[in-house]
C-alpha cells in the first residue's frame, strides 16, 4: 500500500474523486455497499495514510533540537525502546494519575492496558492498548501524538489482537511533536499495493471537499482486504523495516538513544533555546508541492469523511506540523541534490520544514470549516500566525475574518463562592431520618466528610501524603456508622452533590488545582519564537484534556478526592447507594428539555444564551456523574491486565447474564430518536471510558459501541456542524481509551458489521434528521470552544441547578375521557406557541403550587397549631393526662379545620398564578393566549398544591402540633411556658430609645452586691445606698426595654433580686447611707429601716411592673433565705412583715400561699426563739389579712406591726 | 481574656480535683470547717486555698453530700438545679455555703453563665440591629431551628453579601475574645459546620481576636472584631442564584 501511495503521488494519479459518486448513489439502497467500502477504507487505507504521514514527518518533528524529540526511531527496533521508556518516566512524574499507586513501568513491557499499574505509567495504558490492538494502521495513528510504539516486526499481523500486543511502556501521549512516529507496521501494507491501478483513472479533484470515488475505492479496497487477509506480509515487510531502520539511524546520528530513564524534558530544557533558531519556513523552498497537495487533499477528505477516529488528533498533528522547527540538517538536506532522489522515492516529502508547513497550511485550508468554529482566542492565534500568512494569504484572510466574526469564547472561570452543599430542610431535617440518632449521626458525618475534604485539600499535594493511610480509617469508620444508622442514602446524596459542586470547575476542581503548566507543552515549545503558538497548541486538545489531545480517562483535581474516597471506603452499601444517586441525577439531567431557537430571531438571544448555559451546565455535570458512575460500576471488574481469551470467554458467559445498572443503550437509542444525542452521547462516552477489559465484549456494550460507531460514520448533512463535531470529538476520544478495544473502530468483525447493518435502517433514518434541533450555528460554540480549549473547558462556573419541571397530575375529578381531551387541548394550545410559554406556565405552576403549600403551612397550619397549643396548655395543666391521647384528641379536632386548606389553597393559586404568568410572559401576548396560559397555570398549580395538601395536611398538622407540644413540655424550669411566652413578647414602651443598660451589666452589678452581702467581705466594705437605689432604677429601665432581654437573663435577674430582698430584710447588706445618714442619726432605727423599705418598695414595683417573667418571690420564704433572717444578729421582723405585706399588696403572692409557707417554715428545726418569733409573726400576718381591713398607709402599718412584733418579742 | 485564661487553668487542674481522694478530702474539710463555724465562708476559702473555682468546688462538695445522703450518685440535672437555686439544697448550711461560692465565683457558676449568656444575647441583638440598619435581610437562629436545620449560626443572610471582597452567607456573633483554643473549638464545633452547610461566613469576635487566627479567609471563614463596614451587596439586576 505504501507503494501504491507513492505511486499515486509520484504519478499524480490521485484517487481523489473519492466519494463524490457515493452521494449520487442514493444512500438508502447502497448502505450496505457503502459501509463495506467505508469499512475497507477505514480498515486499511486510512490507517496507512495516517501512518504514512506520521512517519514522513517524524524526522522533521523529531529532529528539531528544541523539541525534546527523541525517538524518531521508536520503530520496531528492539533497541529503540528507549524512547518510550524515557517518556514513561517522564509521564509518571507529570501526569495526573488515574490510580494512585505508581508502579514503575519499564519500557517494553507489554501491559495491555487499563489497570492501576499501567495507568500509573502515565497514560501509558492508554496508548498501550490503543496501540496494541487491532489494526496496525490504527495503531500507528493512535500513536501519532502519543508515543512511538515499538512493536516487533513479528507482530504485524494486524488483524489479530493477541498477536499484536500493545506496547506497554508507551508513555501516553505527550505533547511533544516528536511523538508522531509510525512504527514499522506501516510497511506491512506495502505488499498489498497491487491494486494501484484502481486509482489511475481518477483525475484529481480540485474541490477541497473532494471525496473518495466510491466506485474505484470500493474495488480497490476489496482487493486490499483480500490481500490483507493473507498472511504473506512478513517478508517484504521485514525488508522494508530494515530499510527504514537504516534511514532513521542515518538521520539521527547525534541523537542519543540511551539513558532510558531520563525524563525527556530535562534534555530539552538543557538546550539553550536561542541556539536553535526556528527555521523560517518559506513557501519558496517547498519541494514537490504537487505531491503534498495530493496528500493534503487525501488527508482532508479522510477527515471530512469521518474516517479518522479522532479529528482533534489530526488537527493537533497538523498544528504540530505547522509549528514544526527544522534543524540545520533538514535545511541542509533541503539543498542537498540527493533529496530530489528521495522525493522521487516517495518517502521524503516531509523532509523540510517548508514542506511540512505547506502541507499543514493546505490541510488547514481544506478544514477551514472546522477551524473557523474554533474558539476566538485560537482563531486569533491562527490568524496571526506568520507561516499561514506567508504560505496562504487567502487562508490568512479568511481566518482573520473568522476571528473578527467569532463570538465563541471560552467561558471565564468563575471561582465559585460556595463549595459546600447547602443544607436543605426539605431533604435534610429531622423528618427525613428514621430516628433522632440517625439524624444526629448524620449531622456529625456531614461535618466529618468536610473535615476529610479539607484535610485532603491541605495536604494531598505534599509529598509522602497517602490518602488511604491518612484518611482511610476515618472513612471506614464513617462507613460503619453510616451502615449502623442506614444513612447511606443521605450520604450518597451529599457525596454526589458535593462532587458536582466541586468538580464543575475547569479541571474538575477549584481554581487552585491543575493550573500548573504542563511541562511537556513547555518543552515542546521551548523557543520564544513560538510561544504564541504554545497557547494554540495547548488549546488544541480534545474534550477533557489538559494534557494532550487524547489523555486516558483520569480524575483530575478534586475528582481525585472523590475517587480515592470511594476506593478507601470500599463499602458495598455506599457504592450501591452512590450508584442509585448518580443514576437518578443522570437521568434527571439527561431529561433536560432542549429547546430549539430560531437563530435569526434577535430577541431569542437571551433565551438562547440561557439555554446554552443550561445545556452546558447539564452536559458538564452529566459527564462528571457518568464518569463516576462508570468508575463505580466497573470497579469490581477492573483488572490489572488484559485477560486471556479463555478468561475473557468465561467472564463474558457470566456477565452477559446481568443487567447493567443504567440502561445506557436504551437511553442512547432514545436520545437518537428524540434528537438529543448531543446531550446523551458525551456522558455515555464518559461512562464507557471507564469500562474494564471485558465489558466492551459483552453483548450489551457491544451494541452500545456499535451504535456509537454508527454515529461517527453516519455523515449526516443535516446535523449541525458543531454538534457533529462535538460528538466526533468525544467519540474519537472514547475510541482511544485503553480499555476500549481497537477493533471497535476499524471493525471488520462480521458480527459487528451485521449488527451495524441491522441498526442502520432503524437508526440511520433517525440519524438523518438528527440534531436539526440544534440548527443554530452558535449553539455549541461555547461548548465546543471550551472543549477545544482544554484548560478552559469543563468549566461551567454556573451554579444553577437544573431541575426539570414536572407537574404531577393528580386525581382527576372529571371523567377519564374528558380529562384526556383537556390534556390534548392543552398540548395543542402549547404546540403553536413559543416554547418559552410552556416553560413559563410549567414553571409558574410549579412555583405557585409549591408556594401555596408553604403559604398554607405558614398561615392556616400555624394558626391551627397555635390553637392546639392553647388547648394543650389548658389540658396539660389540669391533670396528668396521657399525652399521646391528648395530642390525638386535639389533632382530630383540628383536622376538620384543616380541610379549609384546600379552599384556601385554591384561592391562593387563583390569585397568584395569573399574576406570575402576566409578569413573566411578554407584554405583547394576546389576551386570549394570556388568559389560557393563566388558567392552565392556575389549574396545574392548584392540582399540585391541593393534591399535596389533601394527602398530607393531616399528617402535617399532626407533626407540627406534636413538635410544638414537645417543645412545650421541654421548656426548662417553667411549667407554664405559654404565659411566659406571651409575656415575653411584650414590646418596649413606646418611644423607647433602647438605651437602657444591658441586662448582662445589671446582673453583673447585682452579683457584686450579692457578693458583698453573702460575704466574705472585707472590713468596711459597704454598699452605697444611693448607688443601690440607682441600680434598681436602672434595673427597672433595663427590664422595660425588651430589646436586649432574653429569658435566661430575665429569670436570673428575678432570682437575684429576690435574693437581694431576702438579704436586705435580714440586714445582710451593709448599706452605707452616705450623706443622708447624719441628718436623722437621732432616730437610728427608723433611718436604718427606711432606706431598706424604700429599696423593697422599689423592688415590689419592679417585680410587679417591670418583669415579664414571673418572679420566684416564694424563695424568700425558702428555708435557705429564712436562714439569713434566723442568723441575723438583730432580726428585723418589722421589715420582714413589711415585705410580706408588700408581696400581698402587689399581688405577687397570695395570702394563703404565704400562710402555708410560714406554716411549713415553722416546722423546720430553727433556734427556738426564732420559731417563736416566726409563729408570732404568722399570727399577726394572719390576723391582718383575715380581717381584710382597708389598706392603710403601708408605712404606718409597718410601724404599727413593728411595734406589735417587737413588744411581743 | 482573664476569664478565658482562668478557665484554661481550671481545665488543666480539673482532673486533679476530681480524684476520689481529693473529693473526700474536700468534703471532710468542709464538714470540719462547718462544724467549727457554720457562718464562715468555709467552702469559698477552701476553693481559694486549693486554687479552684469556688462554684466547681461547691459542686464537688454538693455532689459528695448528696451521694452520702441519698446513697446514690445524684443526677446532673438535680445538681445543676440545686446550684442554680441553692434553696433546694436540703442542708441549710450547705445551701448558704454553695450560694456564697456561686456568687463569689467570677468565671463559673450559674450566675456567671447567665451573664455570659446575656452578653452574648445582647451582642446578637446589636448585630441584628446593624443588619436591619444595613437593610440586609436575614434569617435568625430560632427561625432556622424551627425549620429543622441541624446546625444554625446566629444569622443567615438571605442574600449573600461580600465583606472585604469575601462572600459571606452567615454571621456568627461571639461576645468573647477569640483566642487560639476557643477559636479552634468553635471552628470544629460551629464554624466549619456552618461552612459545610451554608458556605462561607463571618465571625465577629466583639472583644477582639488573635490576628493570626484569621487564616481561613480564602476558605470562607472571615473574622472581624466589629460589624464590617466594607460590605458589597448584590445589585438587583444580578440578583439571581
Amino acid at each position: 500500500m505504501y507503494a501504491m501511495l507513492s505511486v499515486l503521488i509520484r504519478k499524480k494519479l490521485l484517487p481523489l474523486r473519492t466519494f463524490s459518486e457515493t452521494e449520487t448513489w442514493g444512500s438508502e439502497n447502497h448502505i450496505h455497499d457503502r459501509l463495506v467500502s467505508l469499512s475497507l477504507l477505514q480498515k486499511d487505507f486510512v490507517p496507512f495514510l495516517l501512518n504514512f504521514l506520521r512517519e514522513q514527518t517524524s524526522q522533521i518533528l523529531t529532529n528539531g533540537p528544541p523539541t525534546p524529540a527523541k525517538t524518531p526511531n521508536s520503530k520496531a527496533h528492539g533497541g529503540q525502546r528507549t524512547g518510550p521508556e524515557r517518556r514513561t518516566g517522564h509521564a509518571t512524574s507529570s501526569r495526573v494519575q488515574l490510580f494512585s499507586q505508581r508502579t514503575p513501568v519499564t519500557a517494553g513491557t507489554t501491559d495491555t492496558s487499563f489497570s492501576p499499574a499501567t495507568a500509573s505509567g502515565g497514560s501509558s495504558s492508554f496508548s498501550g492498548s490503543s496501540l496494541g490492538s487491532w489494526s496496525g494502521g490504527r495503531r500507528k495513528r493512535s500513536e501519532v501524538p502519543l508515543v512511538p510504539a515499538s512493536s516487533p516486526p513479528s507482530q504485524l499481523n494486524l488483524n489479530n489482537l493477541e498477536e499484536f500486543p500493545p506496547m506497554g511502556a508507551a508513555s501516553g501521549w505527550t505533547n511533544k511533536p516528536s511523538r508522531r512516529i509510525n512504527p514499522t507496521p506501516v510497511s506491512a501494507e506495502r505488499p498489498l499495493s497491487k491494486p494501484k491501478t484502481c486509482f489511475t483513472s481518477t483525475p484529481v479533484s480540485q474541490s477541497p471537499a473532494a471525496r473518495w470515488a466510491a466506485g474505484s475505492s470500493l474495488e480497490a479496497f476489496t482487493a486490499v482486504q483480500e490481500g490483507n487477509l493473507s498472511s504473506v506480509i512478513s517478508n517484504s515487510l521485514q525488508e522494508e523495516r530494515e530499510m527504514l531502520k537504516k534511514e532513521r539511524y542515518s538521520l539521527r546520528i547525534s541523537f542519543d538513544p540511551g539513558t532510558p530513564t531520563k525524563p525527556s524534558y530535562t534534555r530539552s530544557a538543557s538546550l539553550p533555546p536561542e541556539s536553535h533558531l526556528v527555521t523560517c519556513a518559506s513557501p519558496a523552498k517547498v519541494s514537490c508541492k504537487k505531491q503534498l497537495e495530493c496528500l493534503a487533499q487525501l488527508y482532508s477528505s479522510c477527515i471530512a469523511e469521518n474516517l479518522v477516529p479522532n479529528i482533534f488528533l489530526e488537527l493537533f498533528f497538523i498544528l504540530q506540523l505547522l509549528t514544526s522547527k527544522g534543524t540545520s540538517t533538514a535545511e541542509d538536506g533541503d539543498s542537498d541534490p540527493e533529496i530530489s532522489e528521495r522525493i522521487v522515492s516517495g518517502r521524503q516529502h516531509f523532509e523540510s520544514v517548508h514542506n511540512c508547513v505547506y502541507f499543514a497550511v493546505r490541510v488547514l485550508d481544506y478544514q477551514y470549516e472546522i477551524i473557523s468554529h474554533l474558539e476566538k482566542g485560537m482563531l486569533k492565534l491562527l490568524a496571526e500566525n506568520e507561516r499561514i500568512a506567508s504560505f496562504s494569504p487567502t487562508l490568512h484572510k479568511r481566518l482573520r475574518q473568522a476571528y473578527e466574526n467569532s463570538t465563541a469564547k471560552v467561558s471565564l472561570l468563575l471561582p465559585c463562592s460556595v463549595q459546600s452543599v447547602s443544607f436543605q430542610p426539605e431533604t435534610d431535617n429531622r423528618s427525613n431520618f428514621p430516628s433522632d440518632r440517625a439524624f444526629h449521626i448524620f449531622k456529625k458525618q456531614r461535618d466529618i466528610f468536610y473535615e476529610l475534604l479539607r484535610e485532603w485539600e491541605d495536604n494531598h499535594e505534599k509529598t509522602g501524603w497517602d490518602f488511604d493511610r491518612v484518611l482511610g480509617n476515618k472513612i471506614r469508620a464513617m462507613m460503619a456508622h453510616l451502615s449502623a444508622t442506614c444513612n447511606h442514602s443521605h450520604f450518597a446524596r451529599l457525596f454526589q452533590k458535593q462532587l458536582i459542586q466541586m468538580c464543575k470547575g475547569p479541571v474538575g476542581g477549584g481554581a487552585n488545582w491543575g493550573d500548573t503548566p504542563d511541562q511537556d507543552v513547555l518543552n515542546m515549545l521551548g523557543s520564544d519564537n513560538l510561544s504564541r503558538l504554545k497557547r494554540l497548541q495547548e488549546r488544541f486538545v480534545v474534550p477533557q484534556s489538559i494534557r494532550g489531545p487524547c489523555p486516558p480517562p483520569s480524575f483530575p483535581g478534586c475528582q481525585q478526592f472523590f475517587r480515592d474516597f470511594i476506593l478507601s471506603a470500599g463499602s458495598y452499601q455506599f457504592n450501591q447507594h452512590l450508584m442509585d444517586s448518580l443514576c437518578l441525577k443522570i437521568l434527571e439531567l439527561n431529561g433536560l428539555t432542549l429547546v430549539e431557537h430560531e437563530h435569526s430571531d434577535g430577541e431569542a438571544d437571551m433565551e438562547e444564551q440561557d439555554e446554552k448555559k443550561r445545556f452546558t451546565v447539564a452536559l458538564l455535570s452529566l459527564r462528571l456523574l457518568a464518569k463516576f458512575l462508570g468508575f463505580v460500576v466497573f470497579l469490581p471488574y477492573r483488572t490489572a491486565e488484559q485477560p486471556t481469551r479463555d478468561l475473557q470467554d468465561s467472564a463474558l458467559a457470566l456477565r452477559n447474564q446481568t443487567l447493567p445498572v443504567l440502561d445506557i443503550l436504551k437511553l442512547l437509542r432514545q436520545s437518537i430518536r428524540d434528537q438529543r444525542s448531543i446531550l446523551t452521547i458525551p456522558w455515555i462516552v464518559e461512562y464507557l471510558s471507564l469500562v474494564d477489559h471485558i465489558a466492551p465484549f459483552l453483548d450489551y456494550y457491544r451494541k452500545v459501541f456499535g451504535l456509537l460507531l454508527l454515529m461517527v460514520l453516519s455523515e449526516d448533512k443535516e446535523m449541525s456542524f458543531l454538534n457533529k463535531l462535538l460528538i466526533l470529538a468525544v467519540l474519537g476520544w472514547l475510541f482511544q481509551v485503553p480499555s476500549v478495544p481497537e477493533e471497535l473502530f476499524f471493525t471488520t468483525d462480521d458480527r459487528q458489521e451485521r449488527f451495524m447493518l441491522d441498526t442502520v435502517t432503524s437508526a440511520r433514518a433517525l440519524v438523518d434528521d438528527c440534531f436539526c434541533i440544534f440548527s443554530c450555528t452558535g449553539e455549541l460554540r461555547k461548548l465546543l470552544a471550551s472543549f477545544v480549549a482544554g484548560s478552559g473547558g469543563k468549566n461551567g462556573g454556573f451554579i444553577r441547578k437544573i431541575t426539570p419541571t414536572a407537574a404531577e397530575s393528580l386525581a382527576p375529578k372529571a371523567s377519564v375521557t374528558q380529562r384526556k381531551l383537556q390534556v390534548d387541548l392543552e398540548q395543542a394550545f402549547f404546540h403553536n406557541q413559543p416554547p418559552s410559554l410552556r416553560r413559563t406556565v410549567e414553571f409558574v405552576a410549579e412555583r405557585v403550587g409549591s408556594n401555596c403549600v408553604k403559604h398554607i403551612k405558614a398561615t392556616l397550619v400555624a394558626e391551627l397549631v397555635q390553637q392546639a397549643e392553647a388547648m394543650l396548655q389548658d389540658k396539660v395543666k389540669e391533670e396528668d393526662v396521657n399525652h399521646d391521647k391528648l395530642l390525638e384528641e386535639v389533632c382530630t379536632h383540628l383536622y376538620e379545620e384543616g380541610a379549609q386548606a384546600l379552599i384556601k389553597g385554591r384561592e391562593f393559586c387563583k390569585k397568584k398564578g395569573p399574576e406570575a404568568v402576566r409578569v413573566l410572559l411578554p407584554e405583547e401576548t394576546s389576551a386570549a393566549v394570556l388568559s389560557s396560559a393563566e388558567s392552565i397555570a392556575v389549574e396545574l398549580a392548584t392540582e399540585r398544591a391541593c393534591g399535596w395538601l389533601s394527602a398530607n395536611i393531616a399528617a402535617l398538622i399532626k407533626r407540627e402540633v406534636k413538635a410544638t407540644f414537645n417543645r412545650m413540655l421541654k421548656v426548662p424550669g417553667f411549667p407554664l411556658p405559654g404565659e411566659d411566652a406571651l409575656e415575653l413578647r411584650r414590646d418596649c414602651p413606646p418611644g423607647c430609645q433602647h438605651c437602657a443598660p444591658f441586662p448582662s451589666q445589671i446582673i453583673n452589678e447585682i452579683k457584686d452586691v450579692l457578693c458583698v452581702a453573702v460575704g466574705p467581705r472585707e472590713e468596711g466594705e459597704v454598699v452605697d445606698f444611693v448607688w443601690l437605689e440607682c441600680l434598681l432604677g436602672r434595673l427597672s429601665q433595663t427590664l422595660r426595654c425588651r430589646k436586649f432581654m432574653c429569658p435566661t437573663s430575665e429569670q436570673q435577674l428575678a432570682k437575684c433580686t429576690v435574693e437581694l430582698a431576702s438579704l436586705l430584710v435580714s440586714d445582710r447588706v451593709p448599706l452605707s447611707l452616705g450623706i443622708k445618714s447624719p441628718e436623722k442619726s437621732h432616730e437610728r432605727l427608723r433611718v436604718k429601716n427606711n432606706p431598706t423599705c424604700g429599696l423593697l418598695k422599689l423592688l415590689f414595683s419592679i417585680w410587679k411592673e417591670d418583669f415579664g417573667t414571673c418572679v420566684p418571690v416564694q424563695l424568700i420564704l425558702s428555708k435557705k433565705n429564712m436562714g439569713y433572717l434566723a442568723e441575723a444578729k438583730q432580726r428585723e421582723w418589722d421589715l420582714f412583715l413589711f415585705l410580706l405585706r408588700g408581696l400581698i399588696e402587689h399581688e405577687l403572692m397570695r395570702t394563703s400561699e404565704i400562710q402555708s409557707c410560714l406554716h411549713s417554715l415553722a416546722e423546720l428545726p430553727w433556734p427556738s426563739d426564732f420559731v417563736k418569733d416566726l409563729k408570732r409573726l404568722s399570727r399577726v400576718f394572719v390576723s391582718e389579712h383575715q380581717i381584710e381591713e382597708p389598706r392603710i398607709n403601708s408605712c404606718e402599718l409597718t410601724r404599727q406591726s413593728l411595734a406589735t412584733v417587737t413588744t411581743q418579742s | 481574656i482573664f476569664s478565658q485564661e482562668y478557665q484554661k487553668q481550671i481545665k488543666r487542674t480539673h482532673a486533679k480535683h476530681h480524684t476520689a481522694e481529693a473529693i473526700e478530702t474536700y468534703y471532710q474539710r468542709y464538714l470540719n470547717g462547718v462544724m467549727k463555724n457554720a457562718a464562715a465562708p468555709v467552702l469559698l476559702d477552701l476553693a481559694n486555698e486549693v486554687d479552684f473555682a469556688p462554684s466547681l468546688m461547691a459542686r464537688i462538695v454538693l455532689e459528695r453530700f448528696l451521694q452520702e445522703k441519698e446513697q446514690a450518685i445524684p443526677s446532673k440535672t438535680l445538681i445543676n438545679s440545686m446550684l442554680r437555686d441553692p434553696s433546694q439544697i436540703p442542708d441549710g448550711v450547705l445551701a448558704n455555703q454553695v450560694y456564697q461560692c456561686t456568687v463569689n465565683d467570677c468565671c463559673y457558676g450559674p450566675l456567671v453563665d447567665c451573664i455570659k449568656h446575656a452578653i452574648g444575647h445582647e451582642h446578637e441583638v446589636l448585630l441584628r440591629e446593624m443588619l436591619l440598619e444595613k437593610n440586609l435581610s436575614f434569617i435568625a437562629e430560632d427561625q432556622l431551628r424551627a425549620k429543622g436545620y441541624d446546625k444554625t449560626p446566629d444569622f443567615i443572610l438571605e442574600v449573600p453579601v461580600a465583606v472585604e471582597g469575601h462572600i459571606i452567607h452567615w454571621i456568627e456573633s461571639k461576645a468573647s475574645f477569640g483566642d487560639e483554643s476557643s477559636h479552634q473549638a468553635y471552628l470544629q464545633d460551629q464554624f466549619w459546620s456552618y461552612w459545610n452547610r451554608f458556605g462561607p461566613g463571618l465571625v465577629i469576635y466583639w472583644y477582639g481576636f488573635i490576628e493570626e487566627l484569621d487564616c481561613h479567609r480564602e476558605r470562607g471563614i472571615l473574622l472581624k472584631d466589629c460589624f464590617p463596614t466594607d460590605i458589597v451587596t448584590l445589585r438587583h439586576s444580578m440578583a439571581q442564584r
